[in-house]
């Protein structure tokens, strides 16, 4: 082309992977992003590997599953078994279920697969999880990382339904349950029921086309949506470059860490394998899902301890504690309350996390980009909004588990039933209101520091003979740490008149904003940081006490 | 002594306080936690008429409860005509004598010999009809085929699965009561449960489930849990499904992954520390 | 200070970010703010920047962590081609384990983990350990670009005459918004109308009552106090193409009660001689209910914890199921088996819309 001449050169000197290269940027223009990205700098910190645990045990989700896809049948046709399982010989089952024993029994290595890809899919939602708890409780989905956040979120519900297919693949007892819970909650949506289950199903349950049905969803659709948005999700962490802890040298408009290369390519592909080998151990260890004694799918049959993977484990805590609400109409249609209501709980549970950012960015009508991570102490109030949920989201697992904890605590199941149906609404508001207080003992305590140093525990006696206890000076980059944090004004209602004397009129939304925003900045909700005149003051008086 | 004064005060002083506080708490519980009482009776068995000497031990252990003639009081059901199998399964368990009366009677050790166990069955047997103490070819699981021990595998799970969890693992009922775990117990006593139906288990007759079937049943949990039971795919966590491996998930796998990011992040040691 | 500085081409103070907490690169100003951002620490070496032999240690750890990873792949292979599928092994406290999964993990796990180790503790002791500072830039764009952008858009709009000609544009709308339609038709091949397929079951008068465990029918002498008996209609077979089917709507499970014990006068009028036939199918979302407590006469579901008395007309005594479990009514044929005297008078399972 029109360098042409260039091309001559470096074909005869250059390296053989410049050479390489060159061919690919001739293509693929690759030199001026490897120019921008290659030394690009990526915080240290061990909760910014979080997401990556998601990442590695996504693409080891993808890795196991194909593999299983060369050897599962996704088919209902019921065939006596002749594998080499003994204790299920002759036993009546379908193909789904005998080729899970086949991979099980038979393929060799088949079993180590199975049981990475399930563990690597109860670890993939652990991880999301966390991931998510660390990005709410430093404030990092703040602008502009609002639209991340939501994809993130997305991953996790897609990722439990994702879960829920797959461990209704196998056509076993304990998943057949949990299909046959599903088209229950299904028959519940008032007006449509019957139908969307008759559709679902292709007829009655169990039918012979879910397992099929859910192949397809669970092997292509889900895992197709998901890939795109874990591409857009790490397109974006790239493109707003990472967030930082506050810290010397660290601020809103500059990033301190690793350079990708080659720091961070081996900590990262690293950990890719670190994240491989401990699932792959676990796998080697610890059994999981062993389909082989839970039997396969008859609805007349059913196990004690009938319980979905933990991740959709608070759903089931909802339909457990439930009520039995049903209601004839007088159309002479049917409501069951006592399994729609859990039905709709269930979404609203996801989105009140997922829409809290849209919610506090109403709250400051903060319009600026944060870098800065927040220290969760000095957000009381969203902390303790996001530890309320954590604990509303636990008590509803521990409701899902009830027959387990009456087991291993010697408890009635009934009065852990109701402990949840309390707990449900009390220890939300409880955790709220401790984890504030928590906060605001915190940030106290953080006061004193800077404004007293650190205390030693070391005992002195003066020469008058008083007992003081020796506090030492924080240094500058604790001093710094501590008090970096923006403190926000509450909101204010404008004044009643304008300047022209007309009657203001402030609408009940604006007066509730501002009644929310008191709460997240009045002076209960936060303690004032010491300012440097008061630091001062101290410093120049008679020292430490 | 210095040291560990100033020291208090260090960032990580309390996690170290509360390491040794639950420490201490375990200590403590597992040193007054009432211990199991293993003592077995042994009293010289020497009487002729197995009856009259069954009939002595019930007067003993057995009558405030449930009558001095076996005709049940407010405190105990009647034993007339629940046969010497139910005997057998109750004290051979150790359920029965009961310490203190409740919802459920929990296996204790053992109280009796089996020589004092026959006795009072043949006692109990002699108050009125009810199914005997069955012999060994009834429920040894020798000489049964794999599919027949398959097929106990089906009726387990029709029959038996809802209360004792696909493997025998045990699970809750209603009010505190439940369905014990069935490992390594005795095939005999899984025989005699099911054809007697102990205290809230319904029973399984020979019309209902033929001496075959629970022959097989007995056969299939040996085959699935015992202490010689295969768990192909490594440790079973208890085989209570789910819950279990979502727990070690959270409580094992995702502590030993943060371990490593921590260390992954750790700023190296420095040449001089500052 | 060590640390080495990325690209400056953005270096402007954009709006967007606040720059009063902006300290980088400035001296500390002690003096007026004792909270000043003292800058980055400078970079400590490492004991393996000053010292070979210390550097020479993590070389040859990573080696010899990326040598076990080599050995733990060959150990995969042997063990691969050696231990035979179905061979077991006891590894305390494990159990009684397939050896083939264990081998396999554990070679696989160990192989891909020293890698993974070799690559952090090489990034950590011998890569810089330096940090670098690079700047950021606002992720908006900038104000002229925005007006470009904009009027590139406006340009096209009027380009396209969007705006004038009403008709094509309502029509366009029209017929994009219709054209999903034929996939949302299509999926009515999903599945049939559901009819009344929920209102019976394949039980009718005069069918017997079968055994499910010994697949004979069953007379009433069979079924003794205290015991927990499941039956099928009779006529389906395990083998049989739609028995998935219909037992998830015919599972039936027979007690007897003392009929002195029955509270509910219509249970009574439909037992046996104290024999009563409930669905197995639990009324809130189908689980086999059958945690008979013989003594309570009390019934529980595993999944949910419903539960029903059954000597009161299986009403709901706890849990989230809304209504009793349907019962059947039964008697006994000529021959003294036991038979249905009719289908269930409601429809089993779970409840739904047009229940009713």
């Amino acid at each position: 082309m029109s360098n042409a001449a260039d091309n001559v050169r470096p074909r005869a000197s250059a390296p053989r992977g410049e050479r390489i290269a060159d061919w690919a940027d001739g293509r693929l223009g690759i030199y001026g992003a490897a120019k921008k990205n290659i030394r690009k700098a990526f915080p240290d910190h061990w909760s910014f590997l979080l997401g990556e645990i998601a990442l590695y045990s996504f693409i080891i989700i993808i890795l196991t599953g194909v593999y299983l896809t060369l050897f599962f049948k996704p088919s209902m046709a019921e065939i006596h078994y002749e594998g080499s399982y003994v204790p299920m010989q002759g036993v009546l089952m379908s193909e789904a279920f005998a080729s899970t024993l086949d991979i099980s029994f038979d393929v060799k290595g088949g079993l180590l697969v199975r049981q990475i890809h399930h563990w690597a899919a109860l670890i993939f939602l652990v991880a999301m999880f966390v991931h998510m708890m660390r990005v709410f409780f430093t404030g990092a989905f703040r602008k502009p990382r609002e639209l991340n956040w939501l994809f993130g979120f997305l991953l996790l519900v897609l990722g439990m339904f994702t879960g829920f297919t797959g461990y209704s693949l196998p056509d076993d007892l304990l998943s057949g349950t949990g299909v046959r819970f599903m088209e229950g909650a299904i028959l519940a949506v008032p007006v449509v029921g019957t139908y969307l289950a008759m559709f679902l199903y292709g007829g009655e349950f169990p039918g012979t086309e879910i397992i099929p049905r859910f192949f397809s969803i669970h092997v292509l659709l889900l895992p197709g949506i998901m890939l795109g948005l874990v591409v857009a999700h790490l397109i974006l962490v790239f493109y707003h470059k990472h967030t930082q802890y506050p810290g010397p040298g660290r601020t809103n408009s500059n990033v301190v860490g690793f350079p990708l290369m080659p720091v961070y390519m081996a900590k990262a592909g690293g950990f890719f394998f670190l994240v491989f080998g401990v699932i792959a151990m676990i796998s080697a260890a610890v059994q999981i899902n062993p389909v082989w004694v839970i039997g396969p799918y008859r609805p007349d049959q059913v196990s004690t301890n009938a319980q979905p993977d933990w991740y959709m484990g608070f759903s089931e805590g909802l339909i457990r504690v439930m009520p039995g609400w049903e209601w004839v109409i007088p159309t002479g249609h049917t409501i069951n309350f006592g399994v729609f209501i859990p039905l709709m709980i269930f979404p609203l549970v996801l989105a009140a996390i997922a829409v809290y950012p849209f919610f506090e960015n109403w709250v400051t009508k903060d319009q600026r980009e944060h870098h800065l991570l927040d220290r969760p102490r000095n957000a009381p109030t969203r902390t303790a909004f996001g530890a309320a949920w954590i604990s509303w989201y636990f008590v509803m697992l521990v409701g899902g588990g009830n027959d387990l904890w009456a087991i291993f605590f010697d408890l009635s199941i009934n009065a852990i039933t109701w402990f949840v149906r309390i707990g449900f609404f009390v220890v939300p508001v409880l955790v709220f209101v401790v984890t504030r207080r928590i906060c605001l003992g915190l940030q106290r305590r953080d006061r004193d520091k800077v404004l007293h140093g650190r205390e030693t525990g070391i005992i002195k006696r003066l020469p008058h003979g008083e007992f003081v206890e020796v506090h030492e000076p924080l240094s500058q980059e604790q001093l710094h740490l501590l008090t970096q944090h923006e403190q926000r004004e509450p909101a204010e209602l404008p004044p009643a008149v304008d300047e022209n004397g007309v009657k203001r009129k402030v609408g009940p939304i604006e007066r509730l904003r501002v009644r929310v925003s008191r709460g997240y900045f009045g002076p209960h909700a936060q303690i004032p940081k010491p300012t440097a005149k008061e630091y001062q003051e101290i410093m120049s008086g008679h020292g430490h006490h | 002594m210095k040291k560990l004064s100033a020291r208090r005060r260090h960032p990580l002083a309390a996690i170290v306080v509360l390491l040794f506080a639950l420490a201490a708490t375990g200590g403590l519980y597992a040193a007054f936690a009432p211990a199991g009482e293993a003592q077995a009776d042994e009293t010289p068995a020497a009487q002729s008429l197995a009856i009259e000497e069954g009939k002595k031990l019930y007067a003993v252990g057995c009558s405030s409860c449930h009558g001095t003639g076996g005709q049940g009081t407010s405190d105990g059901p009647t034993l007339v005509g629940v046969g010497a199998a139910a005997v057998d399964f109750q004290v051979g368990t150790g359920r029965m004598p009961m310490q203190a009366p409740g919802a459920q009677a929990p296996k204790k050790p053992v109280m009796y010999s089996q020589a004092e166990i026959d006795q009072m069955a043949a006692y109990i047997a002699s108050l009125g009809p009810g199914p005997a103490i069955p012999t060994e070819e009834q429920y040894s699981p020798e000489g049964l085929s794999a599919e027949e021990i398959a097929e106990g595998g089906v009726l387990f799970r029709t029959n038996c699965a809802q209360c004792h969890n696909f493997t025998g693992e045990g699970g809750a009922l209603t009010e505190g009561r439940y369905a014990p775990g069935l490992d390594d117990v005795d095939p005999k006593h899984i025989y005699e449960a099911m054809q007697t139906g102990p205290q809230n288990m319904p029973s399984f007759p020979d019309t209902v489930l033929t001496e075959e079937d629970k022959r097989e049943i007995a056969a299939y949990l040996g085959q699935v849990n015992s202490s010689e039971a295969k768990t192909p795919g490594g440790y079973k966590l208890g085989g209570f499904g789910p819950v279990a491996e979502g727990l070690f998930a959270w409580a094992i796998g995702l502590p030993l992954l943060i371990g490593i990011t921590v260390w992954i992040a750790a700023h190296n040691a420095k040449a001089r520390k500052s | 200070m060590s640390s080495e500085t990325g690209p400056h081409e953005n270096v402007s103070d954009d709006k967007n970010l606040p720059s009063a907490q902006d300290a980088s690169g400035a001296e500390p100003e002690v003096h007026t703010n004792p909270f000043a951002d003292p800058g980055l620490a400078p970079h400590d070496p490492r004991i393996q920047d000053i010292d070979e032999r210390a550097a020479k240690r993590s070389e040859r750890t990573v080696a010899m962590l990326f040598t076990v990873s080599m050995l733990a792949t060959l150990g995969f292979i042997v063990a691969y081609a050696v231990i035979p599928v179905d061979e077991y092994v006891y590894i305390f406290p494990i159990g009684r384990i397939s050896a083939v999964n264990f081998a396999l993990g554990m070679t696989l796990g160990v192989a891909l983990f020293c890698i993974g180790a070799a690559a952090v503790h090489w990034s950590r002791t011998l890569m810089s350990g330096a940090e670098i500072v690079q700047d950021r830039y606002p992720i908006g764009a900038a104000d002229e670009d925005k007006a470009g952008a904009l009027a590139a858009f406006g340009e096209g709009v009027r380009d396209s005459q969007f705006g004038r000609r009403k008709l094509i544009r309502t029509t366009m709308f029209g017929a994009l918004a219709l054209v999903p339609l034929s996939g949302v038709v299509l999926l009515g091949s999903l599945g049939p109308a559901p009819g009344t397929k929920l209102r019976h079951t394949a039980w009718a008068r005069g069918k017997r009552l079968v055994n499910e465990n010994t697949h004979e029918a069953l007379r009433p002498e069979d079924i003794t106090i205290g015991s927990l008996s499941f039956a099928l209609p009779e006529g389906l077979e395990h083998d049989d193409h739609s028995f998935q089917k219909e037992i998830a709507k015919a599972a039936l499970m027979l007690v007897r009660l003392e009929p002195e014990d029955i509270k509910d006068q219509q249970e009574l009028e439909w037992s046996y001689q104290g024999i009563v036939a409930y669905s197995k199918i639990c009324t809130h979302v189908g689980c086999p209910v059958s945690l008979y407590e013989q003594q309570t006469h009390h019934v529980l579901c595993p999944c949910h914890q419903s539960t029903f008395d059954l000597a009161d007309g299986a009403r709901v005594i706890f849990g989230p199921a809304g209504h009793p479990l349907p019962q059947l009514r039964i008697g006994v044929d000529d021959e003294g088996y036991l038979m249905a005297l009719d289908d269930f008078a409601e429809p089993v399972g779970p409840s739904f819309w047009e229940r009713g």
